[in-house]
């Protein structure tokens, strides 16, 4: 009889609810109470018995799937696509890198391009020799390059222009060979250059190019399976009229 | 009206998690699985509606539960259960009886039983007990939440609990008898 007020908090201790002096205490009882011990841990037995052979019904999938089409405003697409923001963001900076980078590739490679060709300029014209062949006539420069050139190519007649050629010598550009040609127009000095036409070799945008950090222009065409890039210190308008003449020379 | 969109799919994110434990709950309610989907689909009706006045923060699950039992209190089903309840008196001079066998340690008598036995002892017990026995010791709700569900003190709580679990003692007790009087 003793047990008695221990016997009726034996459900809530089994149960985890009272406050934790109650337990204590009646855990102290337990320990010194074979009789309680043992009715404490029959009632936790039938507790977890009974909780597992309680959760015998299951919805079916039927029932289920008619619950869930019941909430037809409430389906949101997110539970299905929760991930497709995510993804859109991670495919948008991805797109971007990529872009930035191939037109970081493409900005550095033109860059690189037009320094070479430019350094080439600039170091024939500071050169004691600047041209390997020295005449101001086109029959005289273009046979010249017979035999170190694999390619042939027509210079313009200059007699009723302001340009003048002064010679033209053989270049390498990324290990190819190729035509500079040097001319003159009033004081500046304006260099021709004639290669092959190979895929990525000049990446350069066709047309008049300002280099204007260096204040020189370019100009570039492809013709008949040869490059021409036209550049030197004159305005835009001097330039694109040599190349205009080379253009013909070069269909003709 | 405002912002339904939302209320439903914060509804949907609370309510669907419980479906198939409420489920349950209602087939135990209702013996019957037909009768359990409708309470289930009502209960969810039912609180939908009521959605935009449950309180943020509070207690989703017990209302949930408190719903379901208070509509099945209101079925035919339902209220016949209740009314033939003669053991569900939680005061406190109306105890049920227990059998003899209930002496027999618990320790031995549970480790004969079998589950079939204890789902057996489940049906057997009025409802008033069956709810509050699921809902303690299935959904291991707290006093306070079995409270609210069942819109009754702790204090009744813990006595009508006390009672059930005596009751099912007693059946268990009835039922290993029966089987011990077939051996």
């Amino acid at each position: 009889m003793t047990c008695d007020p221990w016997q009726e908090k034996l459900d809530a201790y089994v149960d985890g609810d009272g406050s934790k002096e109650e337990l204590a205490s009646l855990e102290a009882h337990l320990r010194t109470c074979p009789s309680c011990a043992a009715d404490a841990l029959g009632r936790l037995q039938m507790k977890r018995m009974t909780q597992a052979a309680a959760a015998r019904y299951s919805p079916s999938p039927q029932f289920r799937l008619r619950m869930e089409t019941s909430f037809p405003t409430s389906r949101k697409p997110v539970w299905a696509f929760a991930w497709m923001p995510r993804l859109a963001a991670v495919a948008v900076a991805l797109v971007l890198i990529v872009a930035s980078a191939v037109l970081w590739m493409r900005h550095s490679a033109r860059e690189q391009t037009l320094a070479e060709l430019l350094d080439l300029h600039v170091a024939t014209l500071a050169s004691a020799n600047p041209v390997d062949v020295i005449s101001t006539d086109r029959h005289t420069v273009k046979p010249w390059f017979q035999g170190k050139l694999p390619f042939t190519f027509n210079l313009p007649e200059l007699q009723n222009s302001s340009f003048k050629l002064v010679g033209g010598r053989v270049m390498y550009f990324k290990h190819s060979p190729g035509a500079q040609l040097l001319f003159e127009l009033r004081n500046h000095q304006l260099s021709v250059f004639i290669l092959q036409d190979q895929p990525g070799m000049i990446p350069l945008a066709m047309g008049v190019t300002a280099a204007s950090d260096m204040a020189f222009n370019v100009e570039t065409w492809s013709e008949s399976g040869l490059r021409y890039v036209v550049m030197g210190d004159a305005s835009p308008s001097d330039i694109h009229q040599l190349s205009e003449l080379l253009r013909v020379a070069g269909r003709s | 009206m405002a912002d339904r969109a939302g209320d439903f799919g914060s509804f949907e994110e609370l309510a669907m998690p419980l479906f198939a434990k409420l489920y349950n709950f209602a087939h135990w309610l209702t013996q019957d699985r037909a009768t359990a989907q409708d309470l289930v689909q009502e209960t969810y009706m039912k609180a939908l509606r009521g959605f935009s006045s449950f309180q943020q923060g509070t207690n989703f699950r017990a209302w949930m539960y408190k719903i379901l039992r208070n509509t099945f209190l209101t079925t035919q089903a339902g209220l016949k259960a209740w009314a033939s309840v003669s053991l569900d008196s939680d005061g406190d001079g109306d105890r049920p009886t227990e059998p003899a066998a209930s002496e027999t340690p618990e320790s031995v008598l549970l480790a004969r039983v079998q589950q079939e036995t204890i789902q057996s002892a489940l049906e057997k017990l009025p409802v008033k007990f069956r709810e509050i026995v699921l809902l303690c010791d299935l959904e291991e709700m707290s006093y306070q939440e079995i409270g609210e569900t069942l819109g009754i003190p702790i204090g009744t709580v813990m006595s009508r609990l006390s009672r059930a679990r005596k009751a099912m003692r007693g059946l268990l007790a009835e039922k290993l008898q029966e089987l011990h009087d077939d051996v």
